[in-house]
């Protein structure tokens, strides 16, 4: 057939994502250099702190001290406005590392000061040079008192103002989790296991080919511009039974609030990896139970051959609720007057990022412009992409690149939408979005 | 009204559809003898509206005077007022009951007691916010007697009536009016657009025989049951045309315009004959840019089709009007343009289908052939109905809105 569509539609090819992972603060750097450990291969790992002993202590390569003329390498000090301020100071250096990235992941503790006011500028830098962002955030115990867990929240309001999505894994919760006598440290390593757990499970969704493909535009849809708050849980299980298995251990996962959290959800994200043996019909299986426990999400599923796993069949599952006042929540506190400045350090040798920011052309600097975007894909599609003025990955698919344009580069606003029903309230029958396409509903799967 | 702008004899009756994917407007005469003829239409691609609904006045308005002005042109008319087509999710329908009872039994039954039979049927419990659109009469029923289409003069103690009520949000019923009146234009009334569309199809055997009309619009879907030569039962469903491009561009990954365009394309309701096939598109520039599996093409598209007839197969069927409907099914709306639509909807209500006609006008054959012109040709029908009947009714008495009280629908 013949089109007189401009727009190229060629799937996004998964290897050509870029993708960095951030760790801000020192949770964040923890998280990070977590992920590091566990052959995570694909992704620029970058930590970012205002502390730079913590950075000293980091053996991860690319690490940058933010706010040295602030703070002068002494850390935040458990201010978010100084962590917000350290980080406003080096915002070209941020905009910088985020330029023609495809996604930004941005691992963080609310809490302190750094994490949870650096954390945020990050998050709306990264989006605002068009890469999705997803933080991963921490809050704090209960035991570390009320105005940390305050200061927490209010990060985590910013973050989902700033991010597209925020997948938030309470120190709390994840206590709870795990036997009483143990210790805190001991809990703090589990979180980190289960934020990178997290981490990697997007990454490799997104980069693996999968046999039900589900990639970075699919991703797209359930989060970019939602501001949402997500649950995410992942469960392994092996034997002939592991189809039913897995879904149930996911269902009593805490994390997920023993299922509850579907229920609530408005969209899934669901992520199946197996060994060689997996079958269509142990695919069909989880989703169907998944299916069951939600009704009006939107669902989206990507399944992999993962050679390694052999018998072991694992299901990575997001559930995002859309959070509506999460845009216009109260700012947090005026920014105070600045601190005397400190000594420095001498953090100039922290500055580790020469590589990091190499590896894409410097010249794209500016925020995303639609107009030269929509050219510069076409350009890029037609093996030119030496040419490419705009700051754009050439493997983003139109959804992600509509979504971009609908965005206001400074304000973060949607002024145009492209979700054909997103105008009209959405078409329920007995609990069923039937806007949702009936074919992902019924789970039919396009071999 | 309309007899000021035109002479006597020749009414001119406009019916106007502000449909989510064009808006339509014809234009038709009556005859001396009472039949309609299609004499003009216009009609442009729709901007401002969403799953029927009005949701940008001012694109909506643009749209409404481009349709308009066309179809002044094509009758060489001045087009003062319109029947209105009005439709979307919020709209809801059921069959109500009124009673009257008289002292003796052999009470000889009189108008009064038909408009308390009346006002006692249109006693049902609505949202306060709601506003009934249609309240049809379907049968009198006296002494136990039912299929009664006029009682007046006959006797009997107890009368009562069966009604089909259709109601919806006013505010939301408002919007298109909005628009229509913005124009300068005045709404004649508004009219549900599926009863509308029956209208356009339908002759009198096929309503007595039983038969569901289904239209399949870009945003919504609506259905109307007829049997015993009354409507029985209507529906909407906010989904249609759009849902069917939304769920391609999904699923083979594409701009929603070019799902569109495969769509009608190489679209069908089955898929059969396109296992193992492939489509190969091109770029602007004529170049192959990807191919496209033309299995899970239609398999996608089946899904939601098949979807949509289930779901108004459940509802016939909840409501009991399965075995009265022995004129089969019968579907219009640019879906109907879908290749073997008609097939699978045999298949999923298990009764003869066809792809309908305007049979109940004449005139020009484009509106008459077009799917998508049976709600707007069905309103001029209506506005016909209405023109004589309240002529008819005027003799008697006042009796407004009661859509249908002479049994013609
Ligand atoms: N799960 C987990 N949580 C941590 C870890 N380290 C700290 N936290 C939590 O994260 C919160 C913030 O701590 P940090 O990340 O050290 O703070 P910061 O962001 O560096 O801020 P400053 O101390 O001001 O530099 C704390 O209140 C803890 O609840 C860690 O390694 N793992
Ligand atoms: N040949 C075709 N194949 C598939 N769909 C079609 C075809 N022709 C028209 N349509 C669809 O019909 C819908 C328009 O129908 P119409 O009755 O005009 O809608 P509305 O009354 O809601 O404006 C659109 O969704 C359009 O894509
Ligand atoms: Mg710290
Ligand atoms: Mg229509």
């Amino acid at each position: 057939m013949t089109s007189t569509e401009t727009t190229p539609t060629t799937a996004p090819a998964k290897k050509q994502l870029t993708i960095k992972v951030f760790g801000v603060g020192g949770c964040g750097g923890n998280v990070v250099s977590q992920i590091h450990g566990a052959d995570f291969g694909g992704a620029q790992l970058i930590v970012l702190n205002t502390d730079s002993q913590a950075l000293a202590q980091c053996a991860l390569p690319y690490k940058f001290n933010l706010g040295l003329k602030l703070n002068g390498g002494l850390g935040a000090g458990g201010d978010p406005e100084r962590g917000r301020a350290a980080a406003e100071e080096d915002e070209v250096r941020l905009r910088e590392l985020c330029t023609g990235v495809d996604m930004v992941f941005i691992c963080a503790g609310l809490g302190g000061g750094t994490g949870t006011g650096a954390g945020p500028v990050l998050a709306r830098v990264a989006k605002e040079c068009g890469a999705l962002s997803l933080a991963f955030v921490t809050l704090p115990f209960e035991c570390e008192g009320p105005k940390r867990m305050r200061q927490a929240r209010r990060g985590l309001e910013e973050f989902k103002s700033a991010a597209d999505g925020v997948i938030c894994l309470p120190n709390q919760k994840v206590f709870k989790l795990i036997d009483e006598n143990t210790s805190v440290i001991e809990t703090f390593s589990t979180t980190n296991e289960l934020l990178a757990q997290g981490v990697r499970g997007i990454w490799q969704l997104v980069t693996r080919p999968g046999f039900i493909n589900l990639d970075f535009a699919d991703l797209c849809a359930v989060v970019r511009n939602r501001h949402s708050e997500s649950s995410f849980a992942t469960a392994e299980a092996t034997g002939p039974h592991r189809a039913k298995e897995v879904v149930e251990k996911l269902l009593t996962n805490p994390l997920l609030d023993g299922g509850a959290a579907l229920g609530e959800a408005d969209a899934l994200l669901v992520s199946l990896m197996g060994g060689p043996g997996l079958t269509m019909a142990e695919v069909n299986r989880v989703m169907e139970q998944i299916n069951r426990q939600t009704e009006n999400a939107h669902l989206m599923m990507g399944a992999a051959i993962e050679e390694g796993l052999g018998d072991r069949l694992t299901v990575t599952l997001v559930a995002s609720r859309q959070c509506s006042h999460a845009a216009d929540l109260p700012k947090g506190v005026e920014p105070g007057q600045p601190e005397p400045q400190p000594a420095s350090r001498g953090g100039e040798d922290f500055d580790l990022l020469g590589s990091a920011i190499a590896s894409k052309p410097v010249t794209r600097t500016a925020v995303a412009k639609p107009e030269s975007e929509r050219v510069a894909v076409a350009v890029a599609e037609t093996g030119m992409e030496a040419m490419a003025p705009a700051p754009v990955a050439t493997s983003r698919s139109w959804r992600s690149r509509k979504k971009a344009k609908a965005v206001h580069p400074e304000l973060g606003l949607e002024t145009v939408t492209t979700d054909p029903f997103q105008q009209s309230e959405p078409t329920r029958h007995n609990g069923v979005n039937l806007d949702v396409p009936t074919f992902v509903r019924r789970g039919m799967v396009m071999n | 009204m309309l007899n000021l702008f035109f002479p006597e004899k020749t009414t001119v009756i406009v019916g106007l559809e502000i449909g989510t994917a064009k808006v339509a407007a014809v234009v038709g005469e009556v005859t001396d003898a009472g039949g309609v003829n299609v004499i003009g239409i216009g009609q442009c691609p729709s901007r401002g509206v969403r799953k029927g609904e009005v949701v940008n006045a001012d694109l909506a308005a643009e749209d409404v005077r481009n349709a308009i002005v066309e179809a002044e042109k094509s009758a060489d008319v001045e087009i003062a007022s319109v029947y209105l087509g009005v439709t979307g999710g919020h709209l809801t329908s059921l069959n109500t009951h009124g009673v009257f009872t008289a002292a003796s039994d052999d009470h000889e039954i009189s108008q009064p007691d038909v408009n308390e039979v009346l006002a006692n049927a249109k006693v049902f419990s609505r949202p306060s916010e709601n506003h009934v659109l249609h309240a049809i009469r379907q049968h009198f029923t006296l002494n136990g007697q039912a299929g009664i289409t006029d009682p007046i003069g006959m006797l009997g103690g107890k009368l009562e009536l069966d009604m089909h009520v259709v109601h919806g949000v006013t505010t939301r019923l408002q919007n298109p009016v909005r628009v229509v009146k913005g124009l300068n234009l005045e709404v004649e009334e508004f009219v549900f657009s599926g009863l509308a569309s029956s209208l356009a199809l339908l002759d009198n055997e096929q309503k007595q025989m039983g038969v569901l009309v289904v239209d399949l619009g870009a945003g919504t879907t609506e259905y109307v049951v007829y049997a015993d030569g009354v409507i029985k039962h209507t529906g909407i469903l906010a989904v249609g045309g759009d849902h069917v491009t939304n769920d391609l561009s999904h699923g083979l990954r594409m701009a929603p315009a070019r799902a569109g365009l495969l769509k009608r394309e190489h679209g069908a309701a089955t898929i059969e004959g396109a296992a193992g096939q492939t489509l190969t598109l091109t770029n602007e520039n004529g170049f192959p840019d990807r191919r496209v599996n033309l299995e899970h093409l239609r398999r996608i598209m089946v899904a939601r089709l098949d979807e949509t007839f289930q779901l108004i197969d459940e509802d016939i069927g909840e409501q009991g009007f399965h075995e009265q409907l022995r004129a089969g099914v019968c579907l219009c709306g640019g879906g109907a343009r879908i290749r073997d639509i008609e097939k699978l909807a045999e298949e999923v209500f298990g009764l003869p289908a066809t792809l309908g006609r305007a049979n109940a006008v004449g005139g020009l054959r484009s509106a008459t052939d077009d799917p998508e012109l049976a709600t707007a040709v069905g309103l001029v029908k209506y506005g016909a109905i209405r023109q004589k009947s309240q002529r008819r009714v005027g003799l008697v008495g006042k009796l407004k809105n009661l859509a249908g009280s002479l049994g013609l629908f």
